[in-house]
């Protein structure tokens, strides 16, 4: 019973981890910006992996196996923002400017 | 199943080096290129082969990438593209490739059992690499003692290259180049390294790549791992810290002349291990006569052996590093001495 039950807890979250990682394929393709992709990117990064990770520690059971799937989910968790961030960052201190809705070319983020 | 994962990553690995082959833009390139590593690992992995699948994910796409960028700061960002009929270059090509495919219809089945490779050294060490050592890592066992003449060349091959880039780069850098650098190059770096996110993960991130690089190295007798693979991950524990911090900070750390240092010193480890067992009545690279126990032996030789491995790998890639760092430096210093 506990054991059919944890097959489909982990099977759903293999699957919406894949399902992230797709729409966030979609969204690297189809979105219009540099940052508008990261934003897409970054989700594939963290929700997806996090649902992933989730569901092969599952799969893995209590063991040094799910232990170490476990730290490589804690350092996604921080080196994929991170990573994210900092792309993010560079692109703005090389003055890639965001497109706006409007078809206005002035953030206010460009320097500050 | 298994054959549908293969399937896809052979799928992946062709479209990678197709989009590599058809990139211009040497960024994307460099990039491309540490997907196609990253994707030649996961097919290490499915053929059950953890050691290769660690050395490629840390050298392809690891170490091999931020060499990569890291040149590319000296370099134009877009390949020029080459001029003239290249009908001849296409010719030689064809025909090379035809005379492979004919060549490849008399290799073994793949995986057969009765290949030359499953029937020659091979089933000597599956059924001895245990009972001679005592060493779980079957591949340490014959990378570091069955083998352990091709390792020490290996090893050499490493410094060699650290050499050659020490020679080629210790020249000083006379002409200007042409312009390559964004307007505000220089700004852009310090602002990134302000960065206090990127500070503070650094921090928290580097101790823990530094000590994963100890555990592979001391631990590959036991799983996957070794001297290459350890020295390549402590190396860009180190680069992670000189690309946040500054090439000066992370010099001051492990200065230059230290690099050099250990580069020779490791192989050196290597080559009086294997002189020990000369010297204690064996053969060159023989850890047996080291001590009592042959087990105990052959495990103190196999660790003494991977350390001094990678203590080589490690300082080299530094160096390679440090070196390339240091050159867009030297060259933006000649620019500003033109300008006066």
């Amino acid at each position: 019973m506990v054991e059919s039950v944890l097959q489909v807890l982990s099977w759903v979250f293999l699957l919406t981890g894949g399902v992230f990682g797709i729409i966030g394929g979609i969204g690297l393709l189809r979105f219009p910006d540099f940052y508008t992709r990261l934003h897409a990117a970054g989700i594939t990064d963290t929700l997806c992996a996090l649902l992933i990770m989730a569901g092969l520690i599952i799969q893995a059971g209590l063991g040094l196996a799910s232990l170490k799937l476990a730290l490589i989910l804690l350092f996604l968790l921080f080196t994929a923002p991170t990573a994210t961030h900092a792309l993010a960052h560079a692109a703005m201190v090389d003055g890639v400017e965001p497109e706006l809705a409007d078809g206005s070319d002035d953030p206010q983020s460009g320097e500050h | 199943m298994e054959y549908l994962v293969d399937i896809a990553l052979l799928l992946l690995l062709v479209t990678v080096a197709m989009a590599i082959l058809r990139v211009r833009d040497l960024y994307a390139g460099a990039m491309l290129f540490a997907i196609y590593s990253l994707l030649s690992a996961g097919l290490f992995a499915a053929l059950d082969a953890g050691d290769v699948a660690l050395t490629e994910a840390a050298v392809g796409a690891g170490i091999a990438t931020l060499l990569f960028l890291a040149v590319l700061t000296l370099a134009n960002r877009r390949e020029r593209p080459a001029r003239g009929n290249n009908r001849l270059a296409l010719g030689v090509v064809v025909a090379t490739g035809a005379c492979l495919i004919y060549a490849a219809g008399d290799l073994p089945d793949f995986g057969a059992p009765d290949n030359p490779v499953q029937v020659h050294v091979a089933p000597y060490y599956i059924e001895n690499a245990y009972t001679d050592m005592g060493v779980p890592n079957m591949v340490a066992a014959v990378l570091a003692s069955y083998r352990s003449i091709d390792t020490l060349g290996e090893a050499f091959v490493i410094l060699t290259a650290g050499l050659a880039v020490v020679a080629l780069l210790s020249v000083p850098p006379r002409r200007r180049r042409r312009a390559f650098s964004g307007p505000c190059r220089r700004t852009g770096e310090r602002r990134m390294r302000e960065n206090g996110i990127l500070r503070v993960i650094a921090r928290f991130v580097i101790p823990m790549i530094m000590l994963f690089g100890l555990y592979i190295q001391f631990h590959g007798e036991y799983s996957p791992g070794g001297g290459f693979q350890a020295g390549v991950v402590f190396a860009a524990g180190w680069i992670l810290f000189a690309l946040v911090y500054g090439l000066d900070a992370a010099l001051k750390v492990i200065p230059e002349r230290v690099q050099y240092v250990l580069a020779c010193l490791g192989v050196l480890l290597y080559c009086f291990i294997g002189l020990l067992g000369v010297l204690l009545g064996g053969r060159f690279l023989d850890f047996y006569p080291l001590l009592e126990s042959p087990h105990a032996a052959q495990q103190t030789g196999i660790v003494l052996v991977e350390f001094g491995v990678g203590v080589t790998v490690a300082a080299c890639a530094m160096l390679f590093f440090t070196f390339f760092a240091r050159r867009k430096r030297e060259i933006e210093a000649v620019e500003a001495r033109e300008d006066d």
